[in-house]
This record gives C-alpha cells, sequence and structure tokens, in this order.
C-alpha cells in the first residue's frame, strides 16, 4: 500500500476527477458536494477503467399516485459515474453499482493534512 | 511534502487513445500469457461509412454514385435505411464519439491502423471486421441498391483494407435479396485474400428456405466457404415496434431474427440439404441457442410429418453448428453458462468474438477465464476453432512476438 498525493486543498473543483497511480494500480478521486471519494480504477464487469467515464445524475421515472408512467429524470443528488467500457454505472459517493447493489468497487482511503488530499492505494 | 507536485490524469482532459482505455485489457493479455496461443476474433467491426466517399468510387452505378456524391453520411443522405437507436447510452460509452479524434498514420488505410489497436490491447492476433452501417442493409426496398452497395464495399475492402494485412480478415457481404447477383459475388470475391467466406445480415425479410436461394448455398458450398448470419435489429419490425426502450428491442432484435433463420434453415431441412456447409451464427449471445434447441426438438418430436428432410432432432443439427460467443449473458448463471457450453459442444462449434468497437464487446478474458473449461478448452474458442473454420494461416501480433522474445 502506498500513500500517493493527489492534490492540494482545493484545487480539485465541483465534478472533477483525478486517476492517480501506484506501478499498475490506479485509483480515481472525485471531488463531489465538497468531499473527495476514491475507489480503485478496476471494473468488476470486465476490468474496464470504472473511474474515468461520464459522470451523470441517477436517472429516475416518473410515476403518478395513479401508477401512470411520465417519462425519466433525473435525481441531481444523486450523482453516478459510468465505466467506459460497457457502461456500468457507479454511485459516486458508495461505489455501488446501480445495477446490483452486492456489487462494488474497492474504495480507498482519503486523508488530508497540511492543505494537501492523499489516497491510500 | 507541502512541495511535492501531485502526478495525475484527468479522463476528461487527455486527448483519446485506444491503448490508453484499453489498457487494463493489455495487462489481462500479459497475466494470462496469450502471447502463447492464437486469439482469432470472428466479429469485429469498423465504421464504413466514414469512408463512404471511397466506397462510393467502387460502386459500378455511376447514378448511384451521382445520388450519394452530396453527402457523405450514410444516416442523412438516405443510401442505406437507418436505424434509431442510442448505441452509444449519450456519451456513456466514451469510444463512439472519441475515437473520431484519434490519430493514425498517413499509411495504412485508417481502418487498418484503428483495427490493430485494439487488436494489440486486447490480445487479438487475427480480426474478422464486418461494417456497422451496412448491418440494416438487407431492409432496403430497392433490392438493386443493396446488390451495388455490397459489390462496392466488397470490393473497397478486398482492395484498400484487406490486401497486405495478413491479421484481419472479413466475411464479406452477401445481398441475399438477389440471390443471382449474391452468386456473382461469390464467384467474384470468394478467392480474394483475406476473404473466409460471406455474411448475411439477419435483419430482412425474405425466407431463407426460398429456392432461389439454393444456388447460393451450393456455390458457398461447392467452395467450402462458410456461411454467417450476422445478428441485427430493426426497431420498426411490427413486433419489436411494441417496445419503447432500446435496451429491450436490442436484448431482443438480435435474437429475433437469428432465430427465424435458425428455425426456418433446420425446418426445411437445409443441413441435409447442404451437409457440407459450414454456418456460423454471430452476435446473438448463447443464451438464445438451449432455447431453440429445446424449443424446437419438442415439437419436431410430435410433429415429424412438417419436417420430413430431417433424419436427426434440430438440437443435432444445431450443435454441427457455430457460433459466435459475444455478447456472452454471464451475470450470476455460471451453471445455466456451463450447461450451455456442453449443450453446443464448445469446445469445437464456438469462436470467439469481440464486437469491438461496439458497446457490448466482450475481451478474450470472459473465455479465459470461465473456470470449467480446459486451457485446451480456452485455446479452442479463443483461435482454434476459429481458424479451422475459416482455413486461417496463424499469424501472431508483432506485440506477441516481441513478447515471447522477451521471455
Ligand atoms: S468493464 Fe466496466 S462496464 Fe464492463
Amino acid at each position: 500500500m502506498a500513500e500517493i498525493l493527489v492534490c492540494r486543498e482545493g484545487e480539485m473543483e465541483e465534478g472533477d476527477v483525478r486517476i492517480v497511480a501506484s506501478g499498475h494500480r490506479e485509483a480515481g478521486v472525485f471531488f463531489q458536494d465538497g468531499a473527495y471519494y476514491a475507489y480503485r480504477n478496476l471494473c468488476p464487469h470486465q476490468g474496464g477503467p470504472a473511474c474515468e467515464g461520464m459522470i451523470v445524475p441517477k436517472v429516475l421515472a416518473v410515476i403518478a399516485e395513479d401508477q401512470t408512467a411520465h417519462g425519466h429524470t433525473y435525481d441531481e443528488s444523486q450523482m453516478h459515474f459510468v465505466c467506459p467500457w460497457h457502461g456500468y454505472e457507479y454511485d459516486m459517493k458508495t461505489g455501488v453499482c446501480a445495477g446490483d447493489s452486492s456489487l462494488r468497487l474497492q474504495s480507498c482511503a482519503i486523508s488530508q493534512r497540511d492543505g494537501q488530499v492523499y489516497v491510500t492505494l | 511534502m507541502d512541495n511535492a507536485v501531485p502526478h495525475f490524469r484527468d479522463p476528461h482532459k487527455t486527448e483519446f487513445e485506444t491503448a490508453q482505455l484499453l489498457r487494463n485489457a493489455t495487462q489481462q493479455a500479459e497475466l494470462r500469457n496469450y502471447k502463447d496461443f492464437l486469439i482469432v476474433d470472428v466479429d469485429s467491426h469498423h465504421y464504413e461509412t466514414e469512408h463512404l466517399g471511397e466506397i462510393l468510387k467502387y460502386v459500378d452505378d455511376p447514378t448511384i454514385r451521382q445520388l450519394a456524391s452530396g453527402k457523405m453520411s450514410v444516416g442523412r443522405s438516405g443510401l442505406m435505411p437507418g436505424q434509431l437507436g442510442f448505441q452509444d447510452m449519450g456519451g456513456r460509452i466514451t469510444r463512439y464519439t472519441k475515437r473520431k479524434t484519434e490519430r493514425t498514420p498517413p499509411t495504412p488505410h485508417r481502418d487498418v491502423s484503428l483495427a490493430k489497436y485494439w487488436m494489440d490491447a486486447i490480445g487479438v492476433d487475427i480480426a474478422c471486421l464486418f461494417p456497422t452501417a451496412m448491418l440494416h442493409l438487407g431492409m432496403h426496398p430497392d433490392v438493386s441498391m443493396e446488390v451495388q452497395l455490397a459489390r462496392g464495399y466488397n470490393r473497397w475492402m478486398t482492395e484498400r483494407v484487406l490486401a497486405d494485412q495478413p491479421r484481419l480478415c472479413s466475411m464479406l457481404y452477401l445481398p441475399l435479396n438477389a440471390p443471382d447477383d449474391a452468386v456473382k459475388i461469390i464467384e467474384e470475391f470468394g478467392d480474394k485474400k483475406g476473404v473466409t467466406g460471406f455474411m448475411v445480415t439477419s435483419t430482412r425479410y425474405r425466407p431463407i428456405f426460398d429456392n432461389a436461394n439454393m444456388k447460393v448455398f451450393r456455390a458457398l458450398e461447392e467452395r467450402g466457404l462458410p456461411l454467417s448470419f450476422h445478428a441485427g435489429y430493426n426497431w420498426n419490425d411490427q413486433s419489436l415496434a411494441q417496445l419503447n426502450r432500446f435496451i429491450s428491442v436490442h436484448a431482443l432484435g438480435f435474437t429475433f431474427f437469428n432465430m427465424i433463420h435458425m428455425t426456418n434453415w433446420i425446418i426445411n431441412g437445409l443441413p441435409e440439404r447442404f451437409p457440407k456447409l459450414k454456418v456460423l451464427w454471430i452476435e446473438s449471445g448463447l443464451a438464445w441457442i438451449p432455447f431453440m434447441m429445446q424449443r424446437l426438438d419438442n415439437e419436431y418430436m410430435m410433429r415429424t410429418s412438417e419436417a420430413p428432410l430431417l433424419k436427426r432432432k434440430p438440437s443435432d443439427y444445431m450443435r454441427d453448428m457455430f457460433y459466435s460467443s459475444q455478447p456472452m449473458e454471464m451475470v450470476n448463471n455460471r451453471a445455466m453458462l456451463e450447461e450451455t457450453f456442453k449443450m453446443i459442444n464448445a469446445e469445437t462449434q464456438l469462436v470467439y468474438s469481440s464486437d469491438y468497437p461496439h458497446w457490448d464487446m466482450d475481451l478474450p478474458s470472459t473465455i479465459y477465464d470461465l473456470p470449467f473449461l480446459s486451457e485446451q478448452a480456452k485455446r479452442n474458442i479463443l483461435g482454434e476453432n476459429a481458424r479451422k473454420l475459416f482455413n486461417l494461416e496463424p499469424v501472431f501480433s508483432e506485440t506477441k512476438l516481441a513478447a515471447r522474445l522477451k521471455g
């Protein structure tokens, strides 16, 4: 395990992502809603770089009281990132896969000290 | 520590490179020693419409060349039937839009360079390339247009893409809606370099048992050239038009047409009429095969008189056919998958396919990591079965040869 410098505090902006490496091991570090989240950049599906894809809000179905369907919308409070190989989606704050909650990315510890942000990889 | 400079990559600001996108696949290839054996990918794609200007020069009919000359994009030009769809999931599959920015050298042809980028990255030695938009051409209401574009594409493929590229091959487009022209195409291109057989796009509506097709199947059988059916979808099909989401039409559509052709092929006794013709079913995954075997066998036993040409059960004929592996259904179904492999004699009849660069591509590790396969079975499925089916000269990638030298 190595501690890798990610950024200085305040350097990453809302929605930013950085990929850092230690040898062949990589982590994706996200900055969202004022907090850092980090996961191994390795998708449990076929091994894709899960943290490198599009960032989109979770999609919700709009269902009325009477169970009629009225299309889809975004839940902006729940951001997902998408593995670019085939589209598996992951919750940014938990690393849990949107299609199967028993599947999750390996999370990496974040530490902040002396104005710097580190990830353990 | 205060002065340390972070080393990082911002994936949203990095120039697109296939080798970079697929570096984890390269690692898989190294860890699994793919350098030690041949990997043949029987179904991968290029975007022929990006070169429509070049292809049109190979079309015989000058009026079609003129009609299409104003607009180079098939989707908008009305040259080929388009399809509704969201293959790239609104940008979620990044290679769809970003690949256009990837740099390639002036030679060889851009499609050769692009193919080799991903082939080298994932460990594929030889790839069978198919078109993308043309998979819908079998629905063109003007049959002569299918013939003209098929011939133009085939000429372009054999002269510009396959020539001098021993690592690339193709089963060329067969315009089955015009059987006489299809025979001419087999005669013209059947022995060209890199041609490993002919491909029928499955989304079409003229039944394959039509007597007019028999000369086509005979021409292929005589030459020992395999026939493949490449799956596709048609959202305008009356049944599939009931589906409101792309996920639905893709999941069903890519098996639907092959199920229809397979049923017609077997029940009309085509395996008995063309016993030496090798048939390959492409891009329908595997789950449909046990389903079809069970359905057809069960009905055949009760209604034998309706399929009088059959000397064996439908599933016996199906076990003699070949199947490409992708998109292999593998979500929490290990036992079912193992049974499926047994039912289709996967060790000899299954051939690996990636479908790269399309969104549901499969890496060689989808086969290599299956715990119920022996090392030899893995190597058969990943390369040997296709080498035999296509009678291929084994050619290894430069990457693998270099890795072997390193030991
Ligand atoms: S490898 Fe991540 S979605 Fe397939």
